[in-house]
């Protein structure tokens, strides 16, 4: 954390409200997210409980498992969700626009645009909380190796239709969240704690209700206040009034509330299977239906004020201007989401319990060259992002007070004019350390030529992006009396080394992964959840 | 006249004074074995759970109830996995320690499961030490104790542990065995949670060594655990073995820096008590005669960690805000001193802290006045 979102949360402990550490957003935000808040059963590894999922704010889709030890009960959930997720999904990815992408031509092995379809936009997924983006990658792990009847009629306990679909469609999302900047998938604690800073930790932030609680506290009180409120206040039946976020349940919930009402269902459907004739059966069948509908009350009261806090966040951050970089990125998720229905489309296998270690290697490298980006658009974009990296030494601001017209000695003479500049930061420059600054959206480079002895001044020469002439373009050059910031980091980052394709993998690495096969399922055992 | 007492017995005397009169010892659980990890300097935790005191109950009576709790369902699972493993005398607990960690021995075809019970913990102790003793007297033959109790000197006084399961395997060696309910997902598990049951398990091997010394021979104490979980989705137990020198020399080291209990509790007040029994006004003032070293990890890990946050909120310390946060500070210390001397009303210019801030301070105006235009 740097010392200025340091102080941010300072202020922030003694102004009672959270202070924003960005000016801008740094996200991208659909007009039409799809949000998706589920619930799991306690020590169970992907057993829901139950969810709210939609994009209309006003009217949730509440699905339940009322006894989450059965399997059936677990399909026909998963089955549901699909049914809201996947239509949701295929409406975006229809709409494509017509986009160019260089391809190396497998004759020629040159690089070539093609043309390609790029769909307009892309879906949206938004979770509470970081933990809702482990169990988005859990779903989709448990789901994408599972067989429907239609693909294996021997299969034991076949999944309904969708299901291994939606499995690949999460996984998806879940793999891509992992991309630093990325927007497919998000959390919405993530997201606030990106732009405000709060008067706790960086661990109490984790919970949406006091993370919201500090940046929109109600009137009345202080975000401190507010926060402690959301954090621990019971109701009478010593019931969290601010119920966690999910996808974890409060033990209290767990064993006041939920136990008993699974336990009532259960005897509700032992009596049903029970039941002798006909009016008997349909007696009972009312009690099962009461004890399942008292169940889902209980899933809705737990997912509501969740849902309502989601939503809330994305008021508080539609708010902010969106910062100039965001687009672009989203354009990188959109290639994402276009890519993976290309693969869905031409009937590829699902994606591998393993990647094999060239995919590896190279979601590794975008990863961390996504992660420079981020660095470099954010700071461009936002200036109390600037603002931190000027404080770190890694960029500076000031005015010019000096400009000296220069030539390199070339044949053909080029203007390198010397810059100086006043300034009040203290950059780590060294000798001939090459500085940026964006002009018209595009870098341009300068090199360091000296500085004061006691600071203060830095003189520059300017290397680039002044047009072809002996004379520098009008603008691309600072004028005396400019305002300029320069970076001591690049705008736009290079891709690394070419990996080979995947089958020329070297034996060191595992050797060429092969035909990509459809992986097994995994076994199933009659009773899986103890 | 008295027969003088034994430093020792003076210690546990005055550790049950602090209990509470007729409240019983509480042993040292995982989650007070995490804390210790998380906050091995706090002397509130230190004698708190030397002296066995119940903290939940304790921060119920201090009016900041912890938000610990089990789900039962949690619970339920846990202990029929852990039953699942241990099924058939621990064959299949067996088979997967030959498996992961003594693929040279004999395969155990059968097993001795000796009987632990004992009344109290210093009764289970002995019991364990006596059949594992037992054990070595057995070579070539696998010994599985189920829930053994050892004990463990922590800063001065014992705590008793009970690890899930401990194998003697042929050569004498023995091995810790953590079951855990979290699961094996395509052979990898939640690194925070393996790094707990690492840490965990770390203290047992500790403990078992101190037993293992008063052995002669001394057998050895393996360095690496076998951590078993449930397989992918299913309830099938997968293992892996887990190194855990690290968390051991780790752990060691806490161990011997740690405040020793006798000097904490010399240095409290005549007669203090932390019976959930007295009133909130005078626990609060006990508990507030022992410091406390709060900092945000310690809400994951320790009972009275809301108490200590509203505490340590209003003495505005900065620590509340994560321990870097005071790292980059120096010597301010408070909210209100580095808030002073950002804005330049107080600290000395020449310290590089204060001078950092207000430059970030100033950078940080410059930046937000900009944005408004």
């Amino acid at each position: 954390m740097s010392l200025i979102s340091t102080l941010a949360r300072l202020e922030a402990v003694s102004t009672g409200r959270a202070q924003p550490a960005a000016t801008v957003r740094h996200r991208h935000l659909s007009d039409r997210p799809l949000v998706f808040v589920p619930l799991t059963t306690a020590g169970e590894a992907g057993a829901p409980l139950g969810a709210l999922v939609g994009t209309d704010r006003d009217a949730p889709r509440l699905l339940v498992v009322p006894q989450p030890r059965d399997r059936d009960l677990r399909f026909a959930f998963l089955a549901e969700l699909a049914d809201v997720v996947l239509p949701y999904v295929d409406a975006f990815a229809e709409v494509v626009e017509a986009a160019e992408r260089t391809e190396t031509d497998p004759e020629t092995g040159k690089r070539v645009k093609v043309e390609v379809d790029l769909c307009a936009d892309a879906p949206q997924l938004i979770v509470p909380s970081r933990g809702g983006i482990d169990l988005v990658r859990l779903l989709g792990r448990s789901m994408r190796f599972r067989r429907t009847a239609e693909q294996d009629p021997e299969a034991p306990y076949p999944a309904p239709p969708r299901v291994p679909l939606l499995g690949r469609w999460l996984t998806h999302f879940g793999e891509r969240a992992r991309v630093p900047g990325s927007s497919l998938l998000l959390a919405m604690t993530d997201v606030l704690g990106r732009h405000w800073a709060t008067g706790q930790s960086t661990l109490e932030d984790q919970h949406l209700g006091a993370l919201l609680a500090w940046i929109d506290p109600p009137e009345g009180l202080t975000g401190a206040e507010a926060a402690l409120r959301a954090e621990l206040e019971r109701d009478a039946q010593g019931q969290l009034t601010c119920p966690p976020a999910g996808p974890a349940t409060d033990p209290a919930f767990d064993n006041k509330l939920l136990a008993p009402a699974i336990e009532r269902y259960d005897r509700a459907r032992t009596a049903l299977a029970a039941a002798e004739d006909g009016l008997e059966a349909d007696d009972r069948l009312g009690a099962l239906t009461a004890a399942e509908r008292e169940i889902r009350d209980l899933v809705r009261s737990r997912t509501l004020p969740t849902w309502e806090k989601v939503w809330q966040g994305l008021d508080l951050l539609r708010e902010l201007p969106e910062g100039a970089h965001v687009e672009e990125r989203w354009t990188r998720d959109r290639w994402s989401f276009t890519g993976h229905r290309d693969r869905v489309l031409a009937g590829e296998p699902p994606q591998p319990r393993r990647d094999d270690a060239v995919t590896a290697a190279n979601k590794l490298a975008t990863r961390e060259r996504e992660q420079a980006r981020l660095e470099a658009q954010e700071a461009l974009d936002d200036l109390l992002v600037m603002a931190g990296r000027r404080l770190s030494g890694e960029a500076f601001a000031g005015e010019v007070t000096d400009v000296v017209m220069a030539y390199n000695e070339g044949k053909r003479p080029s203007p390198r004019p010397l810059v100086t500049v006043r300034t009040d930061d203290r950059p780590h420059l060294g000798e001939r350390t090459k500085v940026y600054r964006s002009l018209g959206g595009k870098p341009q480079s300068a090199e360091f030529v000296g500085a004061e002895e006691d600071g203060g001044y830095v003189v520059l020469r300017i290397l680039d992006k002044m047009g072809r002439g002996k004379e520098p373009e009008p603008g691309s050059v600072p004028e005396k009396g400019e305002r300029v910031c320069f970076t001591l980091f690049e705008h736009e980052q290079r891709g690394g080394a070419k990996l080979p394709d995947p089958e020329e993998t070297p034996w060191t690495h595992g050797g060429p992964p092969g035909e990509a096969t459809l992986e097994a399922a995994d076994p199933v055992t009659a009773e899986d959840l103890l | 006249m008295p027969p003088p007492r034994t430093r020792g017995t003076a210690l546990r005397h005055r550790l049950a004074e602090l209990r509470g009169p007729d409240v019983p010892a509480k042993a040292l659980d995982a989650r007070a074995l995490a804390a210790l990890a998380a906050n091995p300097g706090c002397a509130r935790r230190a004698i708190l759970d030397g002296a066995g005191v119940n903290k939940a109950a304790l921060a119920s009576a201090l009016g900041s109830p912890s938000a610990f709790g089990q789900s039962q369902f949690a619970l339920t699972r846990g202990n029929a996995f852990e039953a699942k493993v241990k099924a058939d005398g621990g064959a299949e607990l067996l088979r997967l320690v030959h498996e992961k960690l003594d693929r040279s021995a004999e395969p155990p075809a059968e097993a001795r499961v000796p009987d632990l019970t004992a009344t109290g913990p210093q009764g289970r102790t002995a019991r364990t030490a006596l059949e594992l003793r037992e054990a070595a007297a057995h070579p070539g033959a696998w010994t599985l104790l189920d829930h053994p109790m050892l004990a463990l000197d922590v800063a001065g006084s014992p705590a008793f542990l009970e690890p899930d399961a401990v194998v003697v395997h042929p050569d004498g060696s023995w091995t810790v065995v953590e079951i855990k309910s979290f699961p094996l997902l395509d052979g990898s598990a939640d690194p925070a949670k393996v790094g707990a049951a690492a840490r965990q398990a770390a203290v047992y091997v500790l403990a078992l060594e101190e037993v293992a010394a008063r052995l002669d021979p001394s057998p050895r104490v393996r360095h690496r655990i076998l951590l078993v979980c449930p397989r992918d989705f299913s309830n099938l137990p997968a293992a892996s073995a887990v190194d855990i020198r690290k968390q051991r020399a780790v752990t060691a080291r806490q161990l011997t820096r740690l405040t020793r209990i006798e000097d904490i509790a010399e240095a409290l007040p005549e007669g203090t008590c932390f019976s959930p029994e007295l009133p909130a006004d005078e626990l609060t003032a006990a508990v507030e005669s022992v410091p406390a070293t709060y900092a945000p990890e310690c809400l994951s890990a320790c009972e009275l960690a809301f108490h200590c946050r509203a505490r340590s909120r209003e003495t505005g310390a900065v620590t509340s805000l994560g321990r870097p946060v005071r790292a980059e500070l120096g010597g301010l210390t408070t909210v209100e001193d580095v808030l002073a001397a950002a804005r330049g009303e107080a600290g000395d210019p020449a310290d590089p802290a204060v001078a950092a801030l207000r430059r970030a301070a100033a950078l940080r105006a410059e930046a937000l006045e900009a944005a408004c235009r």
